[in-house]
């Protein structure tokens, strides 16, 4: 057979032709790189390979998962009871605050009629999981696993129960990667809750500080004051909280105040997400949406009939209307 | 053809280690370890330009970092790019760094490591976003530390499974 082949290696095996591989790759990944950059054409081949490195995913996810399973399962009767009964309290507040929530929802829909300038005000929402998977550092984004399958959408709100966290920036079947709004790229258009007034939260990289630019020193904004998402840039739905007005430095010589925020999310202890369809998309795609209780009284603005059949009702999916 | 069957031989072994330097790329660490952690991708891939470079190269390099792009979610082509030129370098210098004890393989290593890290925080420069602190070079010294035990046990599974 060929063994004897074998034993000789052969010493010139590559030849000359590497360096111009390295040439032919090397201009290859730099036109890869400027079509990636703003222009997000490559979101195709980039879903496709994440098919590939969602297993990986789901692999190093495992230990955490399985560790979250034990201590759920070996926590004490004690610990379980006591949270029973803090979340029982928990709802009981909440739903005293969902009863006000019909009734205001009503009057409100009322007044935007007489004003004619009707909204709906629901949202579809479904639960997203994060994947303990480190990504670049330097960035701040985190991998959930809800992707395309489950009709997330490139840009899609995240929320968590304490106000907004991020974006979907990469679109996967399966999973996604979302880019928090403490990114060092990412930018969300705000509005004080106080008195309306709007501004953008930069995000800056660290962990729990946003910057407010562009505000002049006689800006109406104090410490203490909370941001709330203003719905103009069309990607996150109005009325979110987004964070709360950390320090005001207004300083005469220079032309802006210098303001930095906190973002009210949790956004490093999170272990779950909301994903959050905006109306003005649930109407585009002409998704039905519906209530927290599956009727959809004293929603005058929703078209709830063919609610039943949507994946997500499958899933961990809770819907609501806030 | 026979031949080329018969030489080719423990693709899966490769396949496999980079598959684990993935997921240590991925593990999630605590913030603090996290850039301590040395690249493992990269480690792994100077490892088989070493040994095997007639069959691990720079393609393989290239489809290395594009799949640690996506996972990364970093520029796509960014990682690729940097580790086809590590891949590359690695092969130039194959016969050299063979030959080196343990100790200069390793500075070896800290230079590639510290090229690959310096390609990628240009293309980050590039397309803008550099938040940088000296714990960026990190990876470097830990890949340089990381590299005995990566060769040890590369070398011991190219043996065992007889990878060629």
């Amino acid at each position: 057979m060929a063994r004897r082949s074998d034993t000789i290696k052969p010493l010139f095996i590559q030849g000359p032709s590497i360096t111009t591989r390295l040439v032919a790759l090397v201009i290859l990944s730099t036109l890869m790189m400027s079509l990636d950059h703003r222009q997000n054409h490559l979101e195709g081949i980039r879903s496709t390979l994440s098919l590939l490195v969602y297993p990986l995913q789901y692999f190093v996810n495992l230990p955490v998962a399985a560790s979250r399973w034990l201590g759920d399962s070996f926590s004490s009767r004690e610990t379980l009871q006591t949270e029973n009964a803090r979340l029982k309290l928990q709802q009981t507040l909440y739903k005293g605050k969902l009863l006000k929530l019909q009734s205001l929802k009503a009057e409100n829909m009322r007044l935007r009629e007489l004003l004619q300038s009707s909204k709906k005000v629901s949202e579809r929402v479904l639960i997203g999981e994060l994947l303990a998977v480190d990504l670049e550092p330097l960035t701040r984004q985190i991998v959930i696993n809800k992707g395309s399958y489950h009709e997330a959408y490139l840009g899609q709100p995240l929320m968590d129960t304490e106000g907004a966290m991020g974006q979907i920036v990469h679109l996967g079947p399966f999973s996604s990667t979302a880019m928090l709004i403490t990114d060092a790229n990412h930018a969300i258009p705000v509005q004080v809750n106080r008195n309306g007034l709007r501004a953008i939260a930069l995000g800056t990289g660290a962990p729990d500080k946003l910057d407010i630019p562009y505000l002049p020193i006689s800006a109406d904004i104090d410490e203490g004051d909370l941001l709330t998402t203003s719905g103009l840039g069309g990607r996150f739905p109005p009325g979110y909280p987004v964070a709360m007005v950390t320090e005001v430095r207004k300083d005469p010589t220079l032309p802006y105040a210098i303001i930095t925020a906190m973002p009210t999310a949790q956004l490093e202890q999170a272990r779950e997400v909301l994903l959050v369809w905006p109306s003005q998309y649930l109407n585009q795609i002409n998704i039905a949406d519906e209530d927290i209780t599956g009727k959809n009284k004293g929603n005058p603005g929703s078209n709830t009939p063919g609610s039943g059949d949507q994946p997500a009702d499958k899933d961990t999916a809770a819907s609501s209307s806030p | 053809m026979t031949s080329n069957i018969a030489r080719h031989h423990g693709g899966a072994t490769i396949l496999l280690s980079f598959v684990f330097a993935l997921l240590l790329q991925m593990f999630a660490l605590p913030d603090w370890a996290e850039s301590f952690r040395p690249d493992w991708v990269a480690l792994v891939l100077v490892y088989w330009c070493i040994a095997l470079p007639e069959r691990v190269g720079v393609g393989v390099g290239w489809l290395a970092g594009l799949i640690l792009d996506v996972a990364n979610g970093a520029l796509l082509g960014q990682n690729a790019l940097t580790l086809a030129v590590v891949a590359y370098l690695a092969l130039r210098l194959h016969q050299r760094i063979r030959l080196f004890p343990m100790w200069q393989q390793s500075v070896s290593v800290l230079l590639l490591i510290t090229l690959h890290l310096m390609l990628v925080l240009w293309i980050k420069g590039a397309v803008g976003q550099s938040a940088e602190t000296w714990a960026y070079w990190l990876p470097a010294l830990t890949s340089m530390l990381a590299w005995p035990l990566v060769y040890i046990v590369l070398r011991g599974l190219r043996r065992a499974y007889r990878v060629r």
